[in-house]
This record gives C-alpha cells, sequence and structure tokens, in this order.
C-alpha cells in the first residue's frame, strides 16, 4: 500500500488528511494521481505543489512511489 | 550552546519563555526577539496553522542551524505553534542572544522571514464562520529574498 498525505487547502480538496492505495507495485507519479477524483487531481498536479517522499522532499519527474512508502503533497506554505 | 527549537500543539507564555532565555544567556549582551501573534480584527475568529510532523520540526532545526552558522550568537529559541488559535494568542517566538546586539536583530529576522514564508507550516483563517486558507503575500517573498 502507498499512503497519500495532504496538506493544508488539498486536505480540504482530499476530504481527508490522507489517503491509503492499496498498491503494492511500484508506481509512478502520473499513475497514482490519476486514481483520484479528477478536482483533486488537477490540484495536485499544479506547479506549485511539491513532493515529499517519506519525509523528504523529492523532484516530480521520473518519481516512483513503491509500497509501504508515504508519498505527501505540500501546497505554499504560510507560517508565523 | 545547542539552539532550543520547539514545535507546540497548545498554548505558550512567550513571556515567560523570553525570561527563562534571558536567565540561560547571562553573559550575552543583548536578546533580540520577536513575537507574533493572532491579530484581532478584520472579523477574525481564529487562525489554524497544520504541519507535517516529518518534515516541520526537522526544517525549524536546520533553520536554527543556518541562523547559528551566519551569525555569532550565544543562544537561539525558536517556539511555534501549530493547532487552533485565538485573537490574542501567541503564534511564534524567536530569541537571539549574542554579545553584539547586531548579531541578535540579524538572526531574529532572518529566523522570521524563513518561517513566515519557508517553513513547512499551513494557515487558514475563520472570518464570518467560514475557513478560508492563507498564502504568504508577495512582501513575505520578498523579504525572504533578502537573505540569498
Amino acid at each position: 500500500m502507498i499512503r497519500l498525505v495532504f496538506l493544508g487547502l488539498l486536505a480540504d480538496l482530499a476530504g481527508a488528511a490522507e489517503i491509503v492505495l492499496d498498491i503494492n507495485e511500484p508506481t509512478p507519479l502520473d499513475e497514482l494521481i490519476a486514481m483520484l477524483e479528477e478536482s483533486l487531481a488537477a490540484a495536485l498536479r499544479g506547479a506549485k505543489v511539491k513532493l515529499a517522499l517519506n519525509g523528504a522532499l523529492v523532484a516530480r519527474a521520473g518519481l516512483v512511489a513503491a509500497s509501504g512508502d508515504e508519498l505527501a503533497f505540500l501546497p505554499p506554505v504560510s507560517g508565523g | 550552546m545547542d539552539s532550543d527549537v520547539r514545535l507546540l500543539l497548545d498554548p505558550f507564555d512567550p513571556g515567560a519563555e523570553l525570561s527563562a532565555f534571558a536567565a540561560a544567556h547571562p553573559h550575552s549582551g543583548g536578546i533580540a526577539s520577536f513575537i507574533g501573534q493572532v491579530r484581532e480584527g478584520g472579523g477574525v475568529e481564529a487562525l489554524e496553522l497544520s504541519h507535517y510532523p516529518p518534515m516541520t520540526l526537522p526544517g525549524m532545526q536546520a533553520l536554527a542551524a543556518d541562523a547559528r552558522a551566519r551569525w555569532v550568537l550565544d543562544g537561539l529559541l525558536i517556539v511555534h505553534r501549530s493547532g487552533v488559535m485565538f485573537p490574542g494568542d501567541p503564534i511564534v517566538l524567536i530569541a537571539a542572544a549574542a554579545r553584539h546586539r547586531r548579531d541578535a536583530f540579524a538572526a531574529a529576522d532572518f529566523a522570521m522571514d524563513h518561517l513566515k514564508s519557508n517553513a513547512w507550516f499551513w494557515k487558514r483563517e475563520k472570518a464570518d464562520g467560514q475557513w478560508r486558507w492563507i498564502e504568504p503575500r508577495d512582501q513575505d517573498h520578498a523579504d525572504l529574498a533578502r537573505w540569498t
């Protein structure tokens, strides 16, 4: 299984802070996103959304997630 | 001395934190501090900050290390809330202790600019019963760019 985590606005769009996909094969990012509801998928494809795989920032290009991975979608931040 | 970096889920008392920090650094000639609090007015009823545990505190610790590498500090305190807050509640406290005040001022300024638009927090505001997500202002990005 692959755990998708949504932060900020994306959690509202997903209707949950995380979605667990019952997938055991290594799966490219595009295929993972395509499994989700279309308005959420469109937001996740946004250029401002950064990605973290198991807690480390990763590039979008060529990203593949495997079983046991946690993939987080991080929209623009705002603290303080 | 190590930096004191904390991510808190409950309210805190910046005055008490600052007093303790000053007491812990008796040899520092100056301490510069900044307190960010939930602004009253504009119909804002509440503010909520969310964070991502695998990244938020490690990112704050890296920020503290970066500040320590840039300026000569005796100590650095970074406290940041997550969760729901109300007008008047403290959100963030930065304190930098140094032998010379310029280092303390600059380090606190640097840390605050980074927490504002380059740390793993997401902020939303409740006004008139509606939650609205807040993105950094252009000014926040311009402030951050001063340090690069």
